[in-house]
């Protein structure tokens, strides 16, 4: 199979292309099979920009684990895709290689950050690309697109070789076509990895068995602080009628609470900005990159980087650096990292009351037009749904449900950590409707 | 200024000896060309992860241990953040409020923590013109950070306590402990108060200390400004001083004008470390016996003084030759003696070490067995001693062949005190008029007419009994 | 907790970041709003709360002290801004010590 990227014309979403890309292998799961990388993810055939001109140009010396083991598996590198510069942002407007473009209707934003990987899988050029989350870059694009999008357990894949934007919230993330598909593209990527400390040391399961449980087994939650008052009518109704056709169809449904849903979005903006000033440090100049000189080290220091990180990138890193400073941290950083684990302890307590999975919108909206949104604040509140999942480290995924207006919507599923098969089993069960 | 005292506090970085980097398997090794010792990792390439060294762990828990410290049965890693051209990621990963070990002594000095981190790079700035070059081929060599109570209040003690941290931290083998190579580094902070004063002025950090004299005499040196300050009513300014050895003085660091805000967090890439009891028991259980039990065995098992056994515990090979040498002659106080003054002159002549001495511990045993049955006197085992040495043949042979062996038959003394009074007649004669005093002389005389083969004893005797 | 325009001149020195003034009322602005917003964080009670750590599931794993270095695909100078004899090179530090932090 080849990659076509005939069909990314005018969307702006590939940022470079191996069209003589080969298997390495003569067979495997994926044999032959074209994926797309997001550009933050380290290949060793075309650089690894990170939609950013700090990096533009950048060729990796070394490749990111989730890499070698698709080309282990047979699959063929095809392309890189366009992102919100370091995967900050909800739209991947925030490119230094311009906005890209939703293939469902290209006035409209892919969502992001993995922007282009959802839309890559979207407008057929690939079956299977890999994108990256930490606050719902890879489900909020999926439900904007049109396809699946699937977010692990904290620690079931590797980030070895994908550039850091905040440690703890960090995780390669699958877009695919079907549920099936990406169950498949994460078994492949997932597992224990020795060169990333924080890879969990559990064995991975066969995904693509969840498909034949009964709905009837699962027990699916509806937490009411995903469904407020002012949440979209049209977006509520398709998603109300998602849990009754599951009902119908066996399943039970339930009422539950997740308490501090309504902080998530202050603690991840403290957390993941402070985290990303200190991954973004390395940005400097000195040993890659691009270099700006100017009148001594710190000049060119500060020449570099203001140069070569866009405003949004700027804007998070002052934040991060602000939380993080003498004074500030107890405040801000330490009590975001307390109310976390709030926000952790309020999915366990669910999980833990015979809840399989929990049901959700994925987005508030579906995706907007290009350059509507500019408010910094209001951009964030695009991961409103996803980024608790982030936090929490549990998996999480988001399946197409249909349109509102013509344009995709996402249901989420959210698991209880390392229980990917609940997750697509309930996410099997949703497509099936 | 008797009316002020030092008040110090020392920060001792120490590199482990391990095959490869705190955080990678890039090597430690010393002197390789520039930037080869590098990886994605410690180059901080984008992407690259931190995954920690296990060996590093165990050498900084042993020297913990060794310290007197209780290891914690988890700690955690921390960023430190700041710019610096050869900090690869912008951040250094160090401990910061969960260290690995807290609590321990010294020479009488509170240890107040020992943690683990990473080193820098080089940065070298004299090589290119306009330029500083960077080396990063340090950059990720584990560290330990030994942070002392400020306990210390002279110069002499600083010296003393790092003197010991060197040797307790060669006797557990975590590190070369170099100054020269730059494997033990020193930081002090230093502050004057006056005498009898509770309260701590404020201090500087003094650095760029490179030799144990250099940080005596840089102690001294701010002390001696603080304190000239204080006197003319004025303020300690907290700030960093240089160690300028050359010119002997201390002076206050270019403008490091960045406050240093070091924006600590827990490190996200790398979880906390865990270390069972179990753990921590075995290495304790498995350290070298150290200095200070080794005196105190010294002085219980061998009866030695403290002067003896500083000269002994001095390195562990030292202390090991004269064990060995005591067990096999059965007379540890001979031992101590011979090693003191012969073995260590001899070692200083011959500029080697104790342990390719060609003389082993049997071997003078054997010498020093004849010395203390009598059978040769101290002076002909000098003699026997360098031929010793010189030819590696033992004691007993030597001193037949050499017929080096005393001689006690009072025919032959005869003879040799004889041939003395022929040759002194007026010495004999005062001696046999009383001069008791003369004894010594003649008994000296006998000596060396005898080649130092007569028993000194029996002269003494033949001599006072009135030949 | 307001931000003034001193406290972003001083993050962005800290964060080696070049501000210049025209944006500096923008900038305050923008990072005003969004502290704002985290005010919510403030009244939440977090009594016997540890912080969430680095959210490793389990103790750190170690490795063992050799095997192979890991190696680049491609030389240093390759991607170096500027390298010469195996040293990177930078300007040198307008106020630069003669001691190694």
């Amino acid at each position: 199979m080849k990659a076509d990227f005939a069909r990314a014309a005018g969307l702006n979403i590939i940022l470079a292309q191996d069209p003589e890309a080969r298997p390495s292998v003569d067979h495997g799961p994926l044999h032959d099979i074209p994926v797309a990388i997001k550009d933050n993810i380290a290949t060793l055939s075309m650089p690894t920009s990170c939609g950013s001109r700090i990096l533009e140009g950048y060729v990796s010396p070394y490749e990111a684990t989730v890499v070698s083991r698709l080309r282990a598996a047979g699959a063929v590198i095809a392309c890189k895709t366009n992102m919100d510069e370091f995967a900050m942002g909800s739209s991947t407007e925030h490119s230094a290689f311009g906005p890209a473009r939703n293939p469902v209707d290209p006035t409209r934003v892919p969502g992001g950050s993995s922007g282009g990987s959802a839309a890559a899988v979207a407008a057929g050029v690939v079956p299977i690309a890999l994108g990256s989350e930490t606050g719902g870059s890879v489900r909020q694009p999926a439900a904007f697109c049109g396809v699946v999008g699937v977010k692990p357990t904290y620690g079931r894949v590797s980030r070895f070789g994908l550039v850091a934007f905040a440690s703890s919230l960090d995780q390669v993330g699958v877009f695919g076509r079907t549920v099936d598909d990406s169950a498949l593209a994460m078994q492949i990527i997932a597992g224990r990895d020795p060169m990333d400390a924080t890879s969990a040391d559990i064995p991975v399961p066969e995904y693509r068995t969840a498909a034949a449980r009964p709905v009837s087994t699962l027990t699916i939650g509806r937490p009411l602080e995903y469904f407020p008052d002012a949440l979209d009518p049209a977006i509520r109704a398709r998603c109300d009628d998602v849990l009754a056709k599951l009902r119908d169809a066996g399943a039970t449904i339930r009422d539950v609470s997740l308490p501090h849903s309504g902080l998530a979005i202050p603690v991840y903006y403290i957390i993941a900005p402070a985290e990303a000033s200190s991954n973004l440090a390395r940005f400097d100049g000195v040993r890659y990159g691009l270099r700006v000189t100017g009148d001594g080290l710190t000049a060119m220091y500060e020449a570099t980087r203001s140069k070569g990180f866009g405003a949004e990138v700027t804007r998070r890193i002052l934040l991060g650096t602000y939380v993080l400073s003498a004074g500030y941290y107890d405040a801000y950083y330490k009590k975001a990292q307390q109310v976390r684990s709030l926000i952790t302890q309020d999915f366990h307590n669910v999980f833990n009351s015979g809840v399989d999975v929990l049901f959700t919108p994925t987005t508030p909206t579906p995706a907007f037009k290009i350059g509507a949104v500019s408010d910094p604040y209001e951009m964030y509140l695009n991961d409103i749904f996803t980024c608790t999942a982030n936090l929490a480290g549990n998996p999480a995924i988001s399946v197409p449900i249909g349109t509102v207006n013509g344009l995709p919507i996402g249901g989420q599923l959210i698991a209880p950590h390392f229980d990917e098969q609940a997750m697509f089993a309930a996410a099997y069960a949703v497509e099936r409707l | 200024m008797s009316e002020y005292e030092m008040v110090v506090g020392l920060e001792v970085h120490v590199q482990l000896k391990t095959r490869t980097k705190a955080f990678c398997n890039s090597p430690t090794t010393f002197g390789a060309e520039p930037n080869v010792n590098t990886c994605p990792i410690c180059l901080a390439l984008p992407g690259a992860l931190p995954v920690l060294n296990a060996h590093a762990v165990e050498l900084a828990v042993r020297a913990a241990v060794a310290l007197g410290c209780t290891v914690h049965g988890t700690s955690i890693f921390a960023r430190k953040n700041y710019f610096y051209p050869d900090l690869p990621k912008g951040y250094q990963i160090s401990q910061y409020d969960r260290p690995l070990a807290t609590g321990g002594r010294l020479v009488g000095v509170g240890i107040t923590r020992v943690h683990m981190e990473e080193d820098a790079g080089k940065s070298i700035h004299d090589r290119y013109t306009g330029a500083t070059a960077i080396d990063l081929n340090r950059a990720g060599v584990p560290l330990i950070e030994i942070v002392s109570e400020p306990d210390i209040r002279s110069a002499h003690e600083a010296r003393r306590y790092l003197q010991t941290l060197k040797q307790v931290l060669e006797y557990v083998d975590v590190s070369d402990v170099d100054m020269e190579k730059g494997s033990l580094r020193v930081d002090a902070n230093v502050s004057a108060r006056r005498t009898g004063e509770t309260k701590f002025g404020t201090k500087t950090e003094v650095k760029n200390m490179n030799t144990f004299s250099g940080v005596e005499k840089a102690l001294e040196a701010e002390f001696a400004r603080q304190v000239a300050v204080l006197e003319t009513g004025g303020r300690v300014v907290q700030q960093t001083m240089l160690w300028d050895g050359a010119k002997g003085e201390v002076r206050p660091a270019r403008s490091k004008e960045e406050s240093h805000d070091y924006r600590y967090f827990p490190e996200p890439d790398l979880p906390p470390l865990v270390l069972t009891d179990a753990y921590v028991d075995r290495i304790r259980r498995a350290l070298p016996e150290l200095p200070d039990a080794r005196r105190a065995r010294f002085r219980e098992q061998y009866g030695l003084g403290d002067q003896e056994i500083d000269e002994l515990v001095a390195d562990i090979p030292l202390a090991a030759y004269f064990e060995e040498t005591a067990k096999a002659s059965g007379n540890a106080k001979t031992a101590a003696n011979w090693m003191r003054g012969e073995l260590l002159a001899a070692l200083r002549a011959g500029g080697g070490d104790v342990q390719t001495f060609p003389v082993r511990p049997k071997a003078l045993a054997e010498l020093l067995g004849l010395v203390g049955e009598g059978a040769v006197s101290h002076t002909a085992a000098r003699t026997i001693f360098e031929k010793m040495i010189a030819t590696g043949e033992g004691a007993g042979r030597i001193a037949d062949r050499e017929g080096l062996r005393k001689v006690s038959d009072d025919a032959a003394l005869e003879q040799w005190i004889g041939e003395v009074r022929t040759e002194n007649p007026t010495e004999w004669a005062r001696f046999q008029a009383g001069e008791t005093k003369l004894q010594k002389v003649l008994v000296g005389l006998v000596m060396k007419k005898s080649k130092g083969k007569a028993d000194p004893q029996r002269v003494n005797q033949l001599l006072a009994g009135g030949v | 907790m307001a931000v003034t325009f001193d406290d972003v001149r001083h993050i962005a020195s800290l964060a080696r970041l070049s501000v210049s003034e025209e944006r500096l009322p923008a900038l305050a602005g923008e990072l005003n709003a969004i502290l704002a917003h985290m005010e919510a964080l403030q009244r939440v009670d977090v009594s016997g709360v540890p912080a969430d750590l680095a959210a490793g599931l389990t103790p750190m794993p170690l490795r063992a002290d050799g095997g192979e270095q890991l190696r680049l695909a491609r030389p240093r100078e390759a991607f170096a801004p500027d390298m010469r004899d195996g040293f990177y090179l930078v300007p040198r530090l307008a106020t630069h010590e003669d001691v190694d932090e």
